[in-house]
């Protein structure tokens, strides 16, 4: 079923890519379509971000993942690079847990 | 818009910017290596992942979502929602790079957000060209290096929750989505998206709160127009 969905979703992606360099521009350059395209991002990851910080499976908790995310906060305000913000995070988590 | 000579100096400059915003994209592979062997993928899928879907968000939504029990099909949902900016960036570029038949087929494996970011601005299709090749491809190598050592090193280190790897998926998320925050409605959405997810979470499957706020940014592009400063693609790390 995981690779089903690993082969599927890859293909797809592909083709979502030789979409754009294959159809007219005109056909979505609507500025609506182009509003709500730029938006999914934002929402879709700002989503994971909730669920994955505070779901744990269908309850809503604090723990040591949200104390991560808050370092992930400060590393991101201190300009971080992208490797240091996750693994910083991580290990944020992992000392919370020990202690 | 095609200009047919490069500047020598103009080449080595983009081909350089390039191979810098592509070493700092592609170790990224290693966190998300790590991540999806956290999450219950083996080695061999996470390493097709990088191969095939080549696309960093949707791949850590794919395993985030199955990491957080959703079904396979609602984090392959997730992945290709995100993956349709893609296609908006290949809207943009397909007049630039001008390329047609089996060089189109190729170059599109390599439209992600940091080869279109180096490529748009490029005033002529020969520049864009370097400056999107160069990217694209040192990213797609180093990315897929990355994958494998960051999968086999997750493997060795057993239980992902022992080194926070868990935390570490809110993290990376937040780290893609960081940037756009500058720009007030995206950060309206954000904050509608999360509290939307969040509030459904107790009462859908898996997987489900993060498609459904897919709807937010709907609703939100409907109501509130004008331009977004913060537009992908950006490279600002």
């Amino acid at each position: 079923m995981i690779w089903w969905a690993v082969l599927s979703a890859g293909v797809a992606c592909y083709l979502l890519k030789l979409a754009g360099l294959s159809v007219p521009t005109r056909v979505l350059e609507h500025p609506l379509v182009e509003r709500i395209a730029d938006l999914i991002p934002v929402a879709l990851l700002a989503a994971l971000v909730a669920v994955q910080v505070f779901a744990s499976g269908s309850a809503l908790v604090v723990d040591a993942r949200a104390i991560g995310l808050g370092a992930a906060v400060l590393l991101l305000l201190a300009r971080a690079p992208f490797l240091l913000v996750v693994f910083g995070a991580a290990l944020v988590a992992a000392v919370v847990r020990l202690v | 818009m095609s200009d047919p000579v490069l500047d020598p100096r103009e080449r080595s400059g983009i081909i350089r910017d390039g191979l810098g915003v592509g070493i700092a994209t592609g170790t990224y592979g290693i966190s998300f290596g790590a991540v999806a062997v956290g999450a219950g993928l083996s080695v061999a899928q996470t390493c097709a992942l990088s191969l095939l879907m080549f696309t960093g968000a949707s791949q850590f939504a794919l395993v985030g979502v199955l990491a957080a029990g959703g079904t396979p099909l609602s984090g392959a949902l997730t992945a290709l929602l995100l993956g349709t900016r893609n296609t908006l960036y290949g809207l943009r570029l397909a007049p630039l790079l001008n390329w047609t038949g089996a060089r189109r087929v190729a170059a599109a494996h390599l439209v992600i957000d940091e080869s279109t970011a180096m490529s748009v601005t490029r005033p002529s299709t020969p520049a864009a060209r370097v400056g999107f090749l160069t990217t694209g491809l040192t990213i797609f190598v180093l990315w897929n290096v990355a994958t494998l050592v960051g999968a086999l090193g997750g493997r060795a280190l057993g239980d992902p929750r022992t080194y926070g790897l868990d935390a570490a998926v809110g993290a990376a998320f937040l780290a893609l989505l960081w940037p756009r925050l500058r720009d007030r409605r995206n950060r309206a959405t954000a904050l509608v998206a999360a509290a939307v997810a969040l509030g459904l979470v107790p009462f859908t499957a898996a997987g489900v709160p993060v498609l459904a706020s897919a709807g937010v940014a709907l609703l939100i592009g409907l109501l509130w127009p004008g331009q977004d400063e913060t537009e992908w693609p950006e490279v600002e790390r």
